[in-house]
């Protein structure tokens, strides 16, 4: 791994709604990402952890050109990642694919395997039917699957083999990115270890770099070199694996962390925290995690905590103005 | 190869059981009547220049107005002495090219403009349909005359002017079914794969629209032969001497009373004609809806259909609130048999909390729904086994004491607290609704009642809440209600099927310990299903782990997490990433879970299992014990030193 950043998100976001009416009353909006700022080294994968509407689907439809930023930039390997999906949106779906949530959503339900495989052979590359065969068949290859079942429709695939098309997919144009959006979530569990382990070989083998994206912090936490927690569309921590899950800063994260069922751990939350998330209409001027923090105060209500470095690690920030200290307990 | 050889014979074999769209149609008898009629009228139609008939046109001011089944013209004739069987077999083939090409110009350019709309969206999508909300603004009859009157009279200008009329309802409906299908997931995927916008829209999303066109076409046709009869009976359409059957309609209008016969031949002829087309239309409707492919037409019967091949009759366990004994149910699906639950016991204590382990496609859901008869019927029954509730046998009871069961002593807490709840009614009214179903209470009594679950579940500021509708609450909220309303009649046993798969850790965390405190206080059975080993630790004394419809193990907690017996729970415990090791390997099972209606004979987790021996594939295993509380279905299960390997 070298710590040249191959993607670099300077202060994203992407406001929804908005606008005025035609009489100009001005529109409801919600900020789904708010002023996100990170880089992706070549060859590490970077988790992305957070619960429902906090941004992070968004985000992953940012950085591969389905969506444009509000404001901010995204840059991929020194070029305007925003300007070339507008200009050259298949040289950058080259380089940067995405495995999507719902694995058979995601494949269309009237084309076989090897027409929905061949699309970005294709297009994306040009080859010509004996290349795109070969192509093809090392791909099978490389995640796990008979040769036959190119013939096939999706409907008569499991979620987990339906899974492994769509990665498939994800590597035909030999991209250098992929961005992986809950990839596991829908799978059984011993079919998520099936594919989490095909992951982690065409990691090694393709040289490839990922972002994860997941709501479960142990699938997080095993696939991880650095870890993103977001909240409510901003990022509440962000640092090395190892120092997320075992030193963490943002009391957020903290009842992440405490929250996760494990087995044989019975569960230590009070049943009745507040958990509801602020009202994305109005967020609040502060800090969004304040309602849910046991360690908030006044400053917190009217000030949005920056993002501050932790004493002695660089890497490991995290916006909080009381942010918890290696040596207490929270 | 061999191997695909072989499930593709099966995948055929699979296909034989199970109706195709053809045979579904004649299934229907109404359809099935409407094509032959249809087949008959098309058949008589296409061969009318082959069919010894006088010239249509021909006419005879000798013979007018003859009556019908008179010599040579069996349908008689009419004013001008012409033969009404020639006419109308010949007007009936006009009438039907007319119908058929007008409803393939509205269909294509109905469904152009609707693709191109509902893809494009935004101006492009304001424009065209504002548009097509211009055409509509005009009453048809009224737009068609226009356009007649503007092009002048004559058949092919009836067929402009129809199509043109029907262009928008081909438009709106598939503008809606684009809009859905392009915020899909694979048309995003198509567009990283490189394909164009035209790709997407003609390659992706068109064959998936092809259905609906096909529906769409086949109920409006009928429409359309009646809009051309209407503008030909108005004069506007074929003139003569062609014949139509509207133009025969409108000139045997003015002597109805005399000859009657002359406008009611072609009006009976017309009803014929659009009733079998409607008929038919429906019937393919029906086929190719998914919607109604996916079995809404079949409705389940209020309970669960028993049709016990075995009754145990002894209970083991007298202490228990539930046992159940040697459960099975099964799907009959075309002739096929999914034995979803093969021989399952169980018992509950009362307080206790037992959990159902196991993965999609294991029985676990439906050993649940059978208790109560929730498993749909048809396809579902169930065919063997016993399920005692303080005694009573539930499968044995009328269904008036289900019914009075059902959310009394047994209550559900599901999935999805969006679609449990219903959204047209506030929480105060279902939350009352619930508890005056099974008490004869006032109204204020059990708004009380409602408030005072509602603290139960820990809301905060209860009777406000009893006024708000489901969507107005968080996920987390709404579960509580629904957990609330399981309360609500002092069930003994809740029955939870993954009540917090679909919430965030957090709040899953927070209901996790709620239920875990109101089974304390209430002294309720809970039984608990889910997938996730974290899950039944935080909530459950015992678990039950279940593969292929049958019990392979079951425990205290602590016994099946710390030493499990079986293969299959060793693997399942091990193929999850468990916070606290990142760097441990997962351990996946490799290969899938076997079909429930092709179970092999023996152990169903053989084939995926690393400790199989040969008898393990051969005859039918037990549930044996292991000390008091631990039992395992398998011949070699792990001990304590054996457990690494």
């Amino acid at each position: 791994m070298t710590d040249t950043p191959l993607l670099e998100i300077d202060t994203a976001e992407r406001v929804f709604g908005g606008g005025r009416t035609l009489f100009g009353k001005s529109l409801p909006a919600v900020h789904a990402v708010q002023g996100i700022s990170f880089d992706v080294r070549r060859g590490e994968t970077l988790g992305i952890v957070g619960e429902s509407g906090c941004g992070k689907s968004t985000l992953a439809r940012l950085i591969v050109g389905l969506d444009t930023p509000t404001s901010g930039a995204i840059t991929f390997d020194g070029m305007d990642l925003v300007a070339e999906a507008r200009r050259d949106p298949q040289k950058l779906a080259q380089r940067v694919q995405y495995v999507f949530q719902d694995p058979v959503a995601s494949l269309n339900p009237r084309k076989t395997i090897r027409t929905i495989l061949e699309a970005p052979l294709k297009h994306l590359l040009g080859l010509d039917r004996g290349a795109r065969e070969k192509r093809l068949r090392e791909l099978m290859e490389a995640v796990n699957l008979a040769p036959e079942f190119l013939e096939r429709y999706p409907h008569e695939f499991s979620g987990g083999q339906a899974q492994r098309i769509g990665i498939a997919r994800a590597l035909a144009a030999d991209p250098e990115l992929i961005v992986l959006d809950e990839p596991v979530s829908a799978l059984d569990v011993s079919v998520q270890a099936q594919v989490l382990n095909i992951l982690d070989d065409l990691k090694k083998t393709f040289g490839l770099t990922y972002v994860f994206i997941s709501h479960d912090l142990s699938v997080i936490e095993s696939v991880s070199d650095r870890v993103a927690v977001l909240y409510f569309g901003r990022l509440a921590e962000l640092g090395a694996s190892e120092r997320i899950f075992s030193a963490p800063r943002h009391p957020y994260t903290h009842l992440l962390l405490k929250s996760a069922p494990v087995p044989g751990k019975r569960s230590l939350i009070p049943e009745d925290a507040n958990t509801e998330l602020p009202d994305p209409y109005d967020p609040p001027q502060g800090c969004a995690f304040f309602a849910r923090c046991p360690r908030g105060t006044d400053r917190c209500k009217s000030e949005q905590p920056p993002l501050e470095a932790a004493p002695g690690h660089p890497g490991h920030m995290a916006a909080c103005h009381h942010p918890v200290e290696e040596n207490e307990d929270a | 190869m061999s191997e695909a050889v072989s499930t593709a014979a099966k995948g055929r074999a699979r296909g034989a059981g199970r109706p195709g769209p053809i045979r579904l149609l004649l299934n229907n008898t109404l359809a099935a009547s409407g094509l032959v009629l249809l087949v008959l009228i098309i058949a008589a139609a296409l061969l009318a220049p082959l069919l010894p008939l006088p010239d249509p046109d021909a006419t005879a001011p000798a013979d007018r107005l003859l009556r019908p089944l008179t010599e040579g013209h069996l349908l008689g004739t009419d004013a001008l002495g012409r033969d009404i069987l020639s006419r109308l077999v010949w007007g009936t083939r006009v009438s039907l090219a007319v119908g058929i090409s007008a409803t393939l110009i509205a269909a294509f350019f109905g469904s152009l403009i609707g693709l191109v709309a509902g893809y494009a969206g935004g101006r492009v999508d304001a424009f065209l349909m504002r548009g097509i909300d211009m055409v509509m603004a005009f009453p048809y009859i009224l737009l068609a005359l226009a356009i007649v009157a503007a092009l002048g009279p004559g058949l092919l200008n009836a067929l402009y002017a129809i199509a043109v009329v029907n262009i928008p309802f081909f438009a709106r409906n598939i503008r809606g079914i684009t809009i859905g299908l392009s915020r899909r997931e694979f048309v995003d995927a198509a567009r990283l794969s490189g394909k164009s916008n035209a790709g997407i829209l003609f390659g992706e999303i068109l064959p998936n629209v092809l259905p609906v066109i096909i529906i769409t076409m086949s109920t409006t046709i009928g429409w359309m032969i009646l809009e051309t009869a209407g503008l030909s009976f108005l004069g506007l359409g074929a003139q003569p001497p062609q014949a139509d059957l509207g133009s025969m309609l409108g000139e045997g209008r003015k002597i109805l009373f005399t000859a009657p016969h002359v406008s009611i031949i072609p009006g009976l002829m017309i009803f014929a004609l659009v009733m079998s087309i409607n008929l038919l239309g429906d019937g393919v409707r029906d086929v190719l809806d998914p919607r109604l492919k996916s079995g809404a037409l079949t409705r389940p019967v209020a309970r669960t259909a028993v049709e016990r091949r075995t009754v145990p009759e002894t209970r083991t366990h007298g202490d228990s609130v539930l046992e159940v004994a040697d459960l099975n149910t099964e799907f009959h699906i075309g002739g096929d048999v999914y034995r979803a639950v093969g021989g399952i016991d169980l018992h509950l204590k009362q307080g206790e909390c037992l959990g159902i382990v196991g993965e999609s496609g294991s029985g676990k859901s439906v050993t649940a729904m059978s208790l109560m008869g929730l498993v749909p019927t048809p396809p579902g029954r169930i065919t063997g086994g016993a399920a005692w509730l303080d005694g009573e046998d539930l499968f044995a009871v009328s269904d008036e004491r289900i019914r009075a069961l059902r959310g009394a002593d047994v209550s559900h807490v599901f999935q999805d607290p969006l679609s449990t709840l219903h959204p047209l009614f506030t929480i105060g009214d279902q939350l009352t609704e619930a508890i005056m179903a099974h008490r004869p209470i006032r109204r204020s009594e059990a708004d009380a009642r409602a408030e005072e679950l509602l603290r139960l579940v820990r809301i905060t500021n209860p009777a406000e809440r009893l006024k708000v509708y489901p969507h107005e609450l968080s996920g987390g909220m709404r579960q509580r209600v629904c957990i609330a309303m399981a309360l609500a009649n002092d069930a003994k046993i809740i029955i939870a099927d993954e009540p917090t798969t679909a919430l965030d850790v957090t709040v899953q965390a927070q209901i996790l310990s709620l239920m875990d405190t109101l089974r304390r206080e209430s002294n309720a059975a809970i039984l608990f299903i889910t997938h996730d080993f974290g899950v039944v630790s935080a909530v459950c004394d015992r678990v039950a782990v279940m593969y292929a419809g049958r019990i392979v193990e079951t425990g205290t907690t602590e016994e099946v997490l710390n030493a499990p017996a079986h293969p299959y729970t060793r693997k399942l415990i091990d193929c999850v990433p468990v916070l606290g090791e990142p760097g441990r390997r997962l351990d996946a099972i490799e290969g899938r879970p076997p079909v429930v209606n092709d179970l092999p004979p023996g152990c169903a987790f053989a084939a995926r299992c690393p400790r199989v021996k040969p008898d393990c594939r051969r005859g039918h295993i037990a549930l044996s014990s292991l000390g008091d509380t631990q039992a395992v279905r398998c011949l070699y299960p792990l001990t304590g030193e054996t457990a690494d390997d």
